[in-house]
């Protein structure tokens, strides 16, 4: 067992203790929280500083405005319901096509939703049932991000997204997160999606990880996990680093989806991020998180990405 | 920085916590082990007269402990109807006089001690100045004369002066001198007081004691005289029946001097008795009294000093701070994941009155049949406020089916499911509820059990005998959970269960 702990400390893995108390306690002030644990305020931040974000179609707010869902949604086909407080993708509906005259939903898992059905669900998050410590909450209601082509092969029904850590501004541990049959179309690795680690230099995916297992191969379609290339990936260490400016926050998980029309979208913003990101780019954290500690602050998003993409990259080599 | 911060804090915790309780278990006595039992003895004089036909004055005075070396008196009570009575301090020691303007035909007054074991409480008196030579007129000042060159010629201080002394006045037919003074007198009291004379004779002081000695059980305690002799330095002690140094294991000195135990003034036929009884009391008592009569503030924020039921409750309550830590260590050190943070320790209470086997298969069925209810109720669409009430509802009645049921087939244990924590049933029953439909049922279970198993922890800790003890004897120990607790706030170190989960990272490094 103090092997295990020697070898695990040996190659910089960050466990929830050292999360917890060396970065997130350290490096994101409390007051900086409600920017992240709100989606709409995230939202909010996020378009005034002009980062794309999957449109808003409306906030339910009360149990009375249930009622007003239909409005909502009248122009509509697809869309996204989610609590405002969630965590962990609970209390998240994505509902892929509606049966306009007999208001009956179809999500995206195959299921079918009545109309009650899916007021029930909204009164259940205003709630606070998904929301922490039971507080009340609101709904929102979204744009349903529509498929890229690139992970066709690598996703059953839900629509991946690329997780970064962000640490300091600088992008330190990336990975994509590919929703599987067991996570019913949801991109959370302990629902059951699987993770693939991304190289920082290429954007290129490694290795995979679902639960707490390494996987190389998409339980699901059979498709390998490593060398998919993901487009646009500078342009998304970009994207991911303004969000340390954006939120003040040191220590950030930043969630983008990619939109087949719309491009990379800024999907939600995480004060606590899980380390299973570690599993899947079969590193530790640490001694990244160590170099970017050494450097200066203050430096501007280019030279920052830069870094990610040539030091950080190339300091230390995976596990086998 | 902080780190260095944290030490220090916890540290002075640590520090401040320890002395106090070394001073109340070294100091004061307070025991460490919840059976522990200290001797008391009672000592309880009865003292009968005869007042007379007419109603007349009486005055009485009886000698009590003063100075008691190897006890301390713990309480002592003064029962007399109708005597006003005042205590005084007098050569021989301590003295209670009772007065009473008219009484009349039998009368009795009580003395009760109750007396413990005390090492520390030796004859701290002061030196005393050295006799005046005593004067008994011819032919015993001669004999007296001789007698001291002849013991002080086989002697080389004043405790072998004694011994030798006593073996003479022993054997009173070998000589000629100690028959003279002893006037045909063989008994030890008498011998004691010649011994005194002598001594002073030879510049030595001494006095004359009694006492009785603390049996178990004793009706009529006989008084004992005993010897004492100061060798300058302090009282040496001697028996002067047999001259062995030393005093008796359980010898209680009652007064010194040549007084008699007690005076009577208006009354007659008097009759006094001495009765002892030995009992085992709680250590605890004997602390408080002790840390009273050393004028320390401890005793008035003891426990000890609220009423009972109120110190019930405290036993229970310092007993949750240990649980709380105990859910620390497995949450962040080994990193089992429990349904509500503290949910595990109200449980675990609950566990208290079921026990532990009980308690885990009332928990599971009330918590199972919740569930099911709470499934059967999703498809009701009720809103979150009024879904949780109901399930309470349920919660409650399911508690009460179980008790009944179970009441009647005989089991009884079933029937303090009633203080199982309603509303901490009802939150894990939506909680998982939430879990499994969220996260599926393994880990929805994963975690109840998991909590189950934190709390019948907690419980094992909590119901420690020891610990009970400690805590409630010692509350300053829960300092050093509070240190402990500090220190884990920041540990950063890798859970245990962690080393599961990134198993596969645990490969050796290159």
């Amino acid at each position: 067992m103090l092997g295990s702990i020697g070898r695990l400390a040996g190659n910089g893995v960050v466990g929830l203790n050292e999360r917890n108390c060396q970065y997130i306690m350290r490096y994101n002030p409390r007051r900086l929280y409600p920017l992240v644990d709100d989606k709409l305020a995230t939202k909010r931040l996020a378009m005034a500083a002009g980062l794309p974000v999957p449109e808003l179609y409306g906030v339910i707010g009360s149990h009375h405005e249930v009622r007003n869902l239909p409005t909502i949604l009248a122009a509509h086909r697809d869309f996204v319901v989610k609590p405002a407080h969630g965590s962990g993708g609970d209390g998240i509906l994505v509902v892929s096509a509606r049966v306009r005259d007999r208001n009956v939903y179809r999500l995206v898992d195959g299921s079918i939703m009545g109309e009650d059905d899916i007021e029930h669900h909204l009164s259940n998050i205003i709630s606070g049932q998904y929301s922490l410590g039971g507080h009340r909450d609101v709904a929102l209601v979204e744009y349903c991000v529509k498929f890229d082509a690139t992970f066709a092969e690598h996703s059953f029904r839900g629509v991946p997204d690329i997780r970064v850590i962000v640490f300091r501004g600088y992008p330190v541990m990336g990975m994509v997160r590919l929703p599987t049959r067991r996570s019913q179309g949801k991109a959370n690795l302990h629902q059951g999606a699987v993770g693939a680690g991304l190289d920082l230099a290429t954007g290129q995916t490694t290795y995979g990880v679902t639960g707490n297992t390494t996987v190389t191969e998409h339980p699901d379609t059979g498709a390998p996990i490593g060398g998919l290339q993901i487009p646009q990936w500078e342009y998304l260490l970009r994207f991911a680093a303004r969000c340390y400016e954006l939120t003040g926050l040191g220590y950030l998980g930043v969630d983008i989806v990619l939109d087949r029309d719309k491009g990379p979208m800024l999907l939600e913003l995480n004060a606590r991020p899980g380390l299973n990101i570690q599993i899947a780019n079969r590193r530790g954290l640490r001694p990244r998180l160590d170099l970017v500690e050494a450097q200066p602050a203050g430096a501007p998003i280019e030279e920052r990405v830069a870094f990610a993409m040539t030091t950080l990259a190339t300091a230390v080599p995976a596990l086998n | 920085m902080q780190g260095y911060k944290i030490w220090i804090f916890a540290l002075a915790l640590c520090l401040i916590g320890g002395s106090l309780f070394v001073y109340k278990w070294r100091g004061l006595g307070y025991p460490l082990l919840p059976d522990e039992q200290t001797r008391i003895w009672t000592v309880e004089v009865t003292f009968q007269f005869d007042a007379g036909e007419r109603a007349m004055p009486v005055k009485a005075t009886l000698h009590i402990p003063g100075l008691t070396p190897g006890f301390a008196v713990l309480d002592e009570n003064f029962v007399s109807r109708g005597f006003g009575f005042t205590t005084r301090l007098v050569a021989g020691g301590r003295q209670v006089q009772w007065a009473i303007r008219r009484a009349k035909g039998p009368q009795t007054l009580y003395y009760r001690a109750v007396v413990y074991k005390d090492p520390a409480e030796a004859a701290n008196d002061t030196t005393p100045p050295f006799p005046t030579a005593p004067v008994l007129g011819e032919p015993f000042d001669t004999a007296l004369q001789e007698l001291v060159a002849q013991v002080r010629e086989q002697s080389a201080d004043p405790a072998s002066f004694t011994i030798e002394l006593l073996k003479r006045l022993a054997d009173a037919t070998g000589d000629q001198n100690v028959g003279l003074l002893l006037a045909g007198q063989t008994d030890p009291t008498v011998r004691a007081r010649t011994a005194v004379t002598v001594l002073a004779a030879a510049q030595i002081p001494a006095r004359l004691m009694r006492g009785i000695n603390l049996v178990d059980r004793e009706r009529q305690a006989h008084l004992l005289p005993w010897l004492e002799v100061h060798d300058g330095d302090r009282w040496l002690y001697f028996d002067p029946a047999t001259g062995a140094q030393g005093l008796p294991e359980n010898y209680l000195t009652w007064w010194r001097g040549d007084d008699p135990l007690y005076t009577m003034d208006g009354g007659g036929k008097t009759d006094i008795r001495f009765a002892v009884q030995r009992n085992e009391v709680d250590p605890v008592l004997v602390a408080e009294r002790r840390a009273q009569a050393v004028q320390s503030r401890i005793a008035d924020f003891s426990l000890f000093s609220l009423p009972i039921q109120t110190q019930a409750v405290y036993a229970v309550l310092l007993m949750i701070p240990l649980g709380a830590l105990v859910v620390v260590v497995l949450r962040n050190v080994v990193g089992i994941t429990t349904f509500g943070t503290f949910m595990p320790v109200l449980v675990a209470l609950a566990f208290r009155e079921t026990q532990v086997l009980a308690g885990v298969i009332l928990f599971s069925l009330v918590v199972t049949l919740g569930l099911l209810f709470r499934f059967f109720m999703e498809n009701l669409r009720l809103l979150l406020v009024p879904r949780l009430a109901s399930v309470l509802i349920i919660v409650v009645l399911l508690m009460a089916v179980i008790s009944i049921v179970s009441h009647q087939l005989g089991l009884d244990m079933a029937l303090s499911v009633g203080l199982f924590p309603m509303v901490i049933l009802t939150m894990t029953i939506e909680r998982m509820s939430i879990v499994w439909e969220e996260r599926g049922p393994m880990e929805a279970i994963q975690q109840g059990v998991g909590s189950l198993i934190v709390a019948a922890i907690c419980f094992t800790v909590m119901e420690i005998d020891v610990l009970k003890h400690l805590f409630f004897v010692f509350p300053e120990l829960l300092l050093w959970v509070l240190a402990i607790c500090l220190l884990l706030g920041r540990y950063s170190g890798y859970r245990l269960l962690e080393l599961v989960r990134f198993k596969a990272l645990a490969e050796p490094s290159r």
